[in-house]
């Protein structure tokens, strides 16, 4: 609901929020230098000095007005001539012409009208409106993705696109609702929906009727100190009923122009001080600091449509079309979807059709939809489970919880969940876990056990499809393709053999760098940059599925390393060990942002075991700069598969790689990375007391592994991988 | 006399649509090039002795900047019925406004002035901007305003 809120009105307020946000931004810099010009009053000049210096420079002087930046501007007649100029209140003379710029002018216009008049007013305060509703859904989104508004400023993960919304979101929503909130408070004012008028009290009846006192003898004048002042206006000549006005900070009254006495005065009203205040807000006039302030996050607002924009069409680009769905009394299998940003429904439609293909009648449905007693002919129920941030339910899953809570029993056909999630979250698929676990709870019957897709990977659902052929006892291709990026043609130009002996041939392949396009280079697209740890897709001959590598060098190197292992009867690692130099391959580049030693000085762990030893490689590598980097490798055989062996004694040797150390499985007693940490334990708790980061890249059971150690190792000092993890100090790339 | 005023002010204020001593009246105002934002004017008339009886027109929609016209708004209070049904949009500088209206003969040659008073947002306010008798030689020569307002004439 939050999310609609949010997409909606933000699609379709977009160019008008844009432009809002940047006129308003050229607008806040004119207070601010208004402000510098305008020559100030001293401290203790009062406004009767003022008067009178300003009438012996201009005798037909009319009216005097302080801005809200100090600027003062007299109006005069002289000769019949009507003149106006900003006053220098040392001297009383003119150091400048008074009317507004015209460029102020204008975009004050654009700003608040379109130049439409009152129908561009109110097209520009639906505009304000659709801002603040944006603030405030964007910032509860905001919320519930960090897990907590004292999670506010908690380290952002996931797809660039959506990091820099929240990053850039985060830092300016607070001046956001301001301004729009300002705004729609003045609009409200200018069509006189608030009674917030600054009346001046009733025009005297009675007054002396002489003239010509002197400006020194109207006591208020005198008791006015200029800061105060807003606006003094003189009597009209030859009108013996005119008076002095004189309007301030506190309220406006009338002076007898023959005794200088006070005729009426009325204090500001309650509304007309707020009226004022937020005037001051919206404006920067009188707050040209805070306005500058506004603009510059005013200036966020065109970058967060943009990548707001990217945000929304890679979720719609991975939602898939349900086609013939059944009815859920009818279906067999019930498929029910917990989904984010869309991206889930796209593997349930490739399930869906794959399922239909085979036969099955499918129902598929979000979870929210969970409506146990209508799978009367169910005979499985499957649950595709996003995780929302920091473990809280998809938008598509509200409810399900609640309503399995509710149940008196368990449904009769049983349950198998996939959970979709992106490892570098620290409560990865916690919302999948935490429906097994309530499922486990009623005593719901498993189909299979819970399985978990990281980072919409292609290979992580074919595989658990694979496992669900099995049960099911039929042919399933589960071929997804979240988002297909355009690729490129690498060619290899050098390849390494390791591992033969322990039978686990692996090669580190080498391709040159693909020709990119200026545009990419710009923009920064596809391999015109990359780090060791961001992947590669390789497409494979005869497979639609992109398989990801972990890159084990960066685009400076000049170079496109991988290290793979040929898995027996695997199509991709088959190809790709067959490759000669010359020989090419299809692939694309897949951002890593949540796999980066981050540019701190503080020392890095990296642990690493098999090919897992590629990125930690090539970020040993980039060390130029001697970080002190703690290597742990965990390998079969020494002789074997101790891939660049030669490269990080020139490492070691050049200040790049602080040290090794290295753990071998194949021995006379097996000896995993895991257990070489714990021979460290002592090191690597104060290394990480003292700020250092840890990469852990390899196999699944060696990740595990290397958690439980890790948590025995943190427990002495009060510390947690999970802690670690909330801090983006503990980094995964799990395969 | 007193009560011929009176009845201008309260029932038509100075129109007399279908009387038979009316007749149209063309009030053309132009503004000069003074660089800034839509002027708000209001023309209105005062007797012999300087009272206000009645307002012709307002050039100008919001009434929270009435009180920028400031002798009108002395003279009125700012009542909204003066005004009612005689108001229109404010005319941006450079720009004519035309307006042509049924006044009573009674109005000329009288000792009647009209008046004009002019705002501009972030300018000076301009009261008396125009002050001219409504007399039939009057008609047709064009006078000046003080500050927003190049010239000013009324027709019969």
């Amino acid at each position: 609901m939050i999310r609609r809120l949010h997409r909606w009105p933000a699609l379709a307020a977009l160019a008008l929020v844009a432009l809002l946000s940047l006129s308003g931004a050229a607008l806040s810099v004119f207070p601010a230098a208004e402000r510098i010009a305008a020559p100030q009053a001293g401290a203790g000049l009062t406004v009767a000095t003022l008067a009178t210096r300003i009438q012996t420079a201009y005798p037909g002087v009319e009216q005097i007005r302080r801005a809200p930046s100090g600027r003062i501007t007299a109006w005069w007649f002289d000769n019949g001539t009507p003149g106006a100029a900003v006053i220098d209140p040392a001297t009383g003379q003119g150091v400048a012409p008074a009317d507004p710029g015209r460029a102020e002018r204008w975009l004050t216009n654009l700003h608040r009208s379109l130049f439409l008049g009152d129908a561009g007013r109110l097209a520009m305060a639906a505009g304000a409106a659709a801002m603040l509703v944006l603030s405030l859904s964007g910032a509860a989104l905001v919320a519930r993705r960090a897990g907590g508004w004292r999670h506010w400023f908690a380290r952002t993960r996931g797809p660039r696109a959506g990091r820099l919304h929240v990053g850039i979101a985060r830092l300016v929503v607070p001046g956001l609702v301001l301004s729009s909130a300002t705004a729609l408070w003045m609009t409200a004012s200018t069509f006189d929906l608030l009674p917030d008028s600054a009346a001046a009290p009733a025009f005297p009846t009675e007054v002396s009727g002489e003239t010509g006192v002197a400006l020194d003898r109207l006591a208020l004048l005198g008791d006015t100190p200029v800061a105060e002042l807003r606006e003094l206006s003189f009597p009209f000549p030859d009108d013996a009923t005119d008076v002095f006005t004189l309007r301030t900070d506190r309220g406006a009254g009338y002076l007898d122009q023959g005794t200088g006495a006070l005729l009426a005065w009325d204090d500001l009203g309650g509304w007309a001080r707020v009226s004022e205040t937020v005037y001051m807000l919206h404006t920067g006039q009188g707050a040209a600091a805070l306005g500058l302030v506004l603009g510059l996050m005013a200036l966020g607002v065109p970058a967060m449509g943009a990548s707001g924009v990217l945000v929304w069409r890679a979720g719609r680009r991975g939602r898939g079309r349900i086609r013939a769905n059944q009815p859920a009394r009818r279906a067999r299998t019930i498929l029910l979807v917990g989904s984010e940003g869309g991206s889930t429904w796209g593997f349930a439609a490739t399930l869906h059709a794959a399922l239909t293909e085979a036969g099955h009648s499918v129902h598929t449905a979000p979870m929210s939809a969970f409506a146990p007693d209508r799978y009367t002919n169910a005979e499985r129920i499957i649950v595709l489970a996003a995780t929302y941030g920091n473990g809280a339910a998809p938008a598509t899953a509200r409810d399900f919880l609640d309503r399995l809570e509710r149940l008196d029993t368990a449904p009769a056909a049983p349950l198998a969940v996939l959970g979709f999630g992106d490892r570098s979250f620290p409560a990865y698929c916690a919302f999948a876990h935490a429906v097994e676990a309530a499922a486990a709870e009623k005593g719901w019957r498993e189909l299979m056990p819970l399985d978990t897709v990281d980072r919409q990977s292609p290979q992580d659902f074919a595989r658990w499809g694979r496992a669900l052929e099995q049960v099911l006892g039929i042919d399933l291709e589960l071929a997804h393709r979240p988002v297909q990026p355009p690729t490129e043609r690498l060619t290899l130009i050098s390849r390494r053999d390791f591992g033969a002996e322990v039978q686990a041939p692996t090669a580190i392949l080498r391709f040159a760098l693909p020709r990119t396009t200026l545009w990419q280079r710009l923009s920064g697209a596809g391999f015109a940059r990359f780090e060791a740890g961001d992947l590669i897709g390789i497409l494979p001959d005869g497979s639609p599925v992109p398989r990801l590598y972990s890159l084990a060098s960066a685009r400076r190197d000049g170079f496109v390393e991988i290290v793979v292992r040929k898995h027996p009867g695997g199509l991709c690692s088959g190809q790709l060990t067959a490759l000669e130099p010359g020989d090419s391959v299809t692939a694309f580049l897949r951002r890593n942002p949540g796999f980066r030693p981050g540019r701190r000085a503080r020392p890095l762990i990296l642990i690493g075991a098999g090919t897992g030893i590629g990125p930690l490689a090539g970020i040993t590598r980039a060390n130029t700069r001697r970080r002190p980097i703690h290597l742990f490798f965990g390998m079969r055989h020494p002789d074997s598969d101790f891939f660049y062996q030669g490269e990080i004694a020139t490492w070691q040797a050049e200040g790049r790689l602080a040290r090794l150390v290295t753990a071998v499985s194949r021995g006379q007693r097996p000896y995993y990375v895991q257990d070489a940490l714990r021979g460290e334990a002592a090191e690597v708790a104060r290394l990480i007391r003292g700020g250092a980061r840890v990469m852990v890249c390899g196999g699944r059971d060696m990740a595990a592994g290397v958690a439980d150690a890790m948590a025995d190792i943190l427990a002495p000092v009060g510390l947690t991988p999970a802690l670690l993890k909330a801090e983006g100090r503990y980094v995964e790339d799990v395969y | 006399m007193k009560s011929l005023l009176a009845s201008l002010a309260l029932t038509t204020a100075l129109t007399a649509p279908g009387l038979a001593l009316a007749k149209p009246v063309t009030f053309t105002t132009t503004l000069n090039a003074y660089g800034g934002d839509g002027a708000y004017l209001a023309l209105y008339v005062t007797d012999a002795q300087g009272s206000y009886v009645g307002s012709l027109w307002m050039a100008g929609g919001k009434s929270k900047y009435y009180e920028h016209l400031s002798d009108w708004y002395r003279a009125t209070g700012g009542d909204p019925a003066q005004i009612d049904g005689i108001t229109g949009a404010s005319v941006g500088a450079g720009r004519t406004l035309e307006i042509t209206l049924d006044l009573t003969d009674a109005l000329f040659d009288a000792g009647y002035t009209l008046h004009i008073d002019a705002s501009v947002e972030d300018m000076r306010d301009s009261p008396n901007e125009v002050a001219v008798p409504l007399t039939t030689e009057g008609a047709g020569q064009t006078v000046r305003g003080r500050r927003y307002i190049a010239s000013f004439s009324y027709d019969m």
